[in-house]
């Protein structure tokens, strides 16, 4: 092999990327194999098993999936149902959908509605958790909330939101707290299709509708599944919801992230909550090579 | 300056032999043209030069030091690159002085020698802008200035002017080759423009695939190309290429197509069954009428190009073209017989070499 | 030519709809701060004062937590991811690192798989062990670490859109590695550090879950934990504090917003991250 001569000599680089190296090893390599030996012990922050932790084996796994009465309230099962339904309603129905249809409704278009819209969405996009979460306590109170003055407009009587129906709170709520990712992803995707492609259609004669179906959905595909994989990665691992409902009332609201919290951080039994982490990991990474998969085949050469 | 000497030079990308046993001499002060298709090789070489890409076999001598695995800094060639490299945070007058800053040169020594060039090139006025500033033609100059201010053994040029427009690239190559005459330094310029390189070059290299076709100079490499790749490549249109069979004894050309002519003029004594005759086509002739020596085609178009025409003809599968020098376009019969200029006439062997 | 796009008025109502959903969850936060009688519902104040700032500013606790720990955590988040980063992409893309690429996608999943809740105990018990809990550097280290890839990411791809030739043409004037580093990459690299460095202020400005974990001690939280402290023992939030706080703490992040859309518009900048 030859030595191609770099910028950078060998030395100098490895110099360059050591502190990161340093860091993400610590903080992103470390913890990834620590959980998955933790998960196989009964450590916890007290107690004799502080100290001592011992070896259990596959005791956590299969307390995990103790099919007997893990779909119970609070148990595994359950927690994992609540976040499908999380991820299907908020990410890929409301996100995605929200998101795809903002950037068409706004396909070649600068005005000033178009700008409202954006820039109101991309302030709940950025705007810190806690705020959010208590702008959203505010929003659905049963006595005051604006949701309910709202729909009162409509004749329809005041719910309590968060005790009665949490899963549709937290749904709504991260629907409206993400879709600026997907509405920007496509409104990128949709400004590099060459207007031609659509003028060649309507020259045609196509609908609308079939210059939706025919040009830009295919051409979007790529875009689309980049989305709905990425998307459902960070719902399915986000932690926000919890800042709003705790994941309750009664665990109704306990997404998988949350219900590894309360197991490891709040109950400290930390062997117990690894396995929990080994397995949203194991999920993350099917997600995360799907998505290398499709941004691999996007990548011309 | 100094003289260049590259010796059996190699590289490999993978199973692409990018340069394939390159050897050249370059004499001190001397301009050569590195011309040929995109993909040969030219930007590779050129590079090795520079130390930008590593020598994988042979040889790179400057005057007399073998700088082969010297990294480029210490190999003391300046080099004008196709997208200019400009550095856009720096003015016009940091980004000239930059190799001179880079050796310690004194800022007010430096400053004179900047001012000097950039006068010189017509940019002395531009010295406090930055390079977004500039357009293209004098981003162009800047990129020659910080070159010429290095004052190198040997400056090396990747196809400098092919950003240009047509207009501003025929005012750059004029400029150039003024600068050049000026300041003689030895320069290896890297063009996939034949008239580029004819205009400017002492002395062209036509590389393909990765080998040296040919190196003369520009008139001997129009005139006597040394094999069907630099004739087909060299001129426009290029030099007509027929396949032919010559029975020496009987001094007959038999064409594909199944014609045969008298040949009365020499031929090559190596020509045989496997030939090709290549003949420029300024050097051909039309006639409304046939004759022993001449040959038969079919008219195919005319293009009229304003000082001169160029005709397109049929041989069978053969595709011939005529250059005409007139204003008058030319008006051809369905059928027209060719004749040859004589002494303008080549053989190229089975290999594709020129016999003589 | 028609358009791809259905009737201007069904656009702009359909526009004034998406505006509505987006703007009435934070509609409370543009008459509460001012109101000294609020409620959870929007409402125009009957008098408008500033008197909630006033509680919220004369709170030592919350103005230390929003004006030193938030700013020292978040700036030095910020200032260690971007100088990290750049060096780190540059020599990931400038290099002589062998399977560079390969080890940039292997960063990438990794970052992908070991996310926030999932490795928050072993970093919980890693901080603990490394004496760091409850200091203002475990809670930073943490915070950086878990930001570089993304930014590790964006870098690269910004200097790998960078040409080449202009380190090249400081190699053939005569410049060693430091010295083209700091004349000649550094400079042209800055909108990227720019971008990292915004973005992993938002992130550590924004963040919760890392100090609320690794900071115990009161005096020490930033802005986002310290915000409920305006909650009573019960759980019931003291309203006016909270509107006024958290206009406060969210204003740096629309300011940085509105520098970064003036400046480059907001788009993308790679990564598999936010
Ligand atoms: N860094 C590289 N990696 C792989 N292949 C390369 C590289 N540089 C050049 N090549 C290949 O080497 C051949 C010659 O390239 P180059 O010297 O750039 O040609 P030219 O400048 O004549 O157009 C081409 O086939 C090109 O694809
Ligand atoms: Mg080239």
């Amino acid at each position: 092999m030859i030595q191609r001569p770099t910028i950078l000599s060998r030395r100098m680089s490895l110099a360059f990327v050591t502190p990161a190296a340093v860091l993400i090893i610590l903080f992103l390599i470390y913890p990834f194999f620590s959980i998955i030996s933790m998960s196989f012990t009964n450590q916890s922050l007290t107690g004799a098993a502080a100290r001592n932790p011992q070896f259990v084996g596959l005791e956590n796994y299969t307390n995990l999936f103790d099919f007997e009465n893990w779909m119970s309230r609070g148990e595994f099962g359950s927690s994992l149902w609540i976040t499908v339904q999380f991820v299907f309603g908020s990410a890929l129905i409301g996100q995605a959908g929200l998101g795809l249809f903002i950037a068409i409704l706004f396909y070649r278009r600068r005005d000033f509605f178009r700008h409202l819209v954006y820039t109101l969405a991309i302030v709940a996009w950025i705007t810190p958790d806690v705020v959010i979460a208590f702008a959203w306590f505010a929003f659905l109170d049963p006595f005051t909330g604006t949701l309910n003055n709202v729909l009162g407009l409509f004749g329809i009587s005041p719910l309590d939101w968060l005790l009665d129906y949490p899963l549709v709170s937290i749904i709504l709520f991260n629907t409206w707290r993400g879709t600026a990712f997907s509405m920007l992803l496509f409104t990128s995707a949709l400004s590099s299709i060459a207007p031609s492609y659509l003028e060649t259609a309507q020259v045609i004669g196509a609908s609308r509708w079939q210059q939706f179906k025919d040009i830009l959905l295919p051409l979007l595909q790529t875009t689309i599944a980049t989305d709905l994989i990425l998307i459902t990665l960070w719902t399915f691992n986000t932690f926000t919801p919890f800042l709003l409902t705790g994941g309750g009332p009664s665990f109704r609201s306990e997404l998988v992230s949350i219900y590894t919290y309360r197991i490891g951080l709040q109950r400290f039994e930390f062997g117990a909550g690894s396995a929990v982490a080994v397995v949203v990991m194991m999920i993350n990474l099917i997600l995360a090579s799907i998505y290398l998969v499709i941004a691999r085949s996007r990548r011309p050469r | 300056m100094a003289s260049v000497k590259l010796a059996q030079l190699r590289r490999t990308f993978g199973t692409v032999k990018a340069v394939d046993n390159v050897n050249l001499d370059i004499a001190d002060g001397e301009f050569i043209a590195l011309l040929g298709p995109s993909g040969c090789g030219k930007t590779t070489t050129l590079r090795m030069v520079a130390g930008l890409e590593a020598v994988e076999g042979g040889q790179i001598h400057i005057g007399n030091r073998n700088v082969s695995t010297l990294p480029a800094r210490e190999r003391d060639v300046a080099m004008v690159f196709q997208d200019y490299a400009l550095y856009p945070h720096m003015t016009i007058a940091e980004n000239v002085g930059y190799p001179l800053k880079v050796r310690g040169v004194p800022p007010a020594d430096l400053q004179r020698q900047v001012q000097l060039v950039a006068d010189r090139l017509q940019i002395g006025g531009l010295l406090e802008r930055r390079p977004a500033q500039l357009s293209g033609g004098q981003q162009q100059r800047v990129s020659l200035a910080r070159a010429v201010v290095h004052k190198a053994q040997v400056t090396l040029y990747d196809e400098p002017l092919s950003n240009l427009d047509t207009k501003l690239r025929l005012e750059a190559r004029a400029f150039l080759k003024h600068l050049q005459r000026e300041v003689g330094v030895t320069s290896i310029y890297v063009t996939h423009d034949q008239a580029e390189a004819m205009a400017l070059a002492d002395r062209i290299v036509v590389m393909n695939a990765g080998k040296v076709m040919q190196a003369d100079s520009p008139m001997a490499i129009y005139r006597r190309p040394a094999n069907t790749f630099v004739a087909s490549f060299i001129g426009s249109p290029p030099m007509n290429l027929l396949p032919c069979k010559v029975d020496q004894a009987a001094r007959i050309l038999r064409f594909s197509d199944g014609q045969s002519i008298q040949w009365s003029q020499s031929v090559p004594a190596q020509a045989s069954d496997e030939v090709t005759l290549g003949i420029r086509p300024e050097h051909l002739h039309w006639h409304a009428e046939p004759a022993e020596e001449r040959l038969g085609a079919e008219h195919f178009v005319t293009q009229a190009l304003g000082g001169e025409s160029v005709i397109v003809l049929r041989l069978g599968e053969h595709t011939l073209a005529i250059r005409q020098f007139t204003d008058d376009v030319p008006v051809l019969p369905s059928r027209v017989w060719l004749s040859f200029d004589p002494n303008r006439v080549y053989f190229y062997g089975a290999d594709g070499m020129l016999l003589s | 030519m028609k358009r791809f796009a259905p009737g201007r008025w069904l656009v702009n109502g359909l526009s004034v709809i998406l505006a509505l959903f987006f703007v009435t969850p934070l509609m409370w936060f543009i008459f509460a701060p001012f109101d000294p009688t609020p409620n959870l519902s929007v409402q125009l104040p009957e008098t408008f004062s500033l008197d909630n700032f006033q509680t919220v500013i004369s709170n030592a606790t919350a103005m230390r937590a929003l004006l030193q720990n938030s700013v020292f955590i978040s700036g030095s988040v910020m200032v260690l991811t971007a100088a990290l980063a750049a060096l780190a992409a540059y020599g990931l893309s400038r290099g002589n690192i062998p399977g560079r690429d390969i080890l940039t996608t292997v960063l990438l999943l990794f970052s992908s798989v070991v996310t926030g809740t999932a490795s928050m105990v072993p970093i919980f018990v890693l901080i603990y062990n490394l004496g760091l809990f409850n200091t203002y550097q475990g809670a930073i280290l943490t915070l950086v670490g878990g930001a570089l890839p993304t930014s590790i990411f964006i870098m690269r791809d910004f200097i790998d859109g960078i040409p080449k030739s202009y380190e090249e043409a400081a190699m053939v004037s005569g410049a060693g590695s430091l010295r083209i580093f700091r004349d000649i990459a550094l400079p042209t690299l800055r909108p990227g550090v720019l971008v990292v460095a915004i973005l992993a202020f938002v992130g550590a400005w924004g963040s919760f879950l890392i100090p609320l974990i690794l900071i115990r001690n009161a005096d020490m939280r930033p802005a986002s934990v310290a915000f409920y402290q305006f909650y009573g023992d019960e759980g019931n939030p003291n309203i006016r504090a909270v509107a006024a706080y958290a206009l406060l703490y969210t204003l740096p992040v629309l300011l940085l917003y509105l520098l970064v859309n003036a400046r480059y518009g907001f788009r993308f900048f790679g990564g598999i991250k936010q």
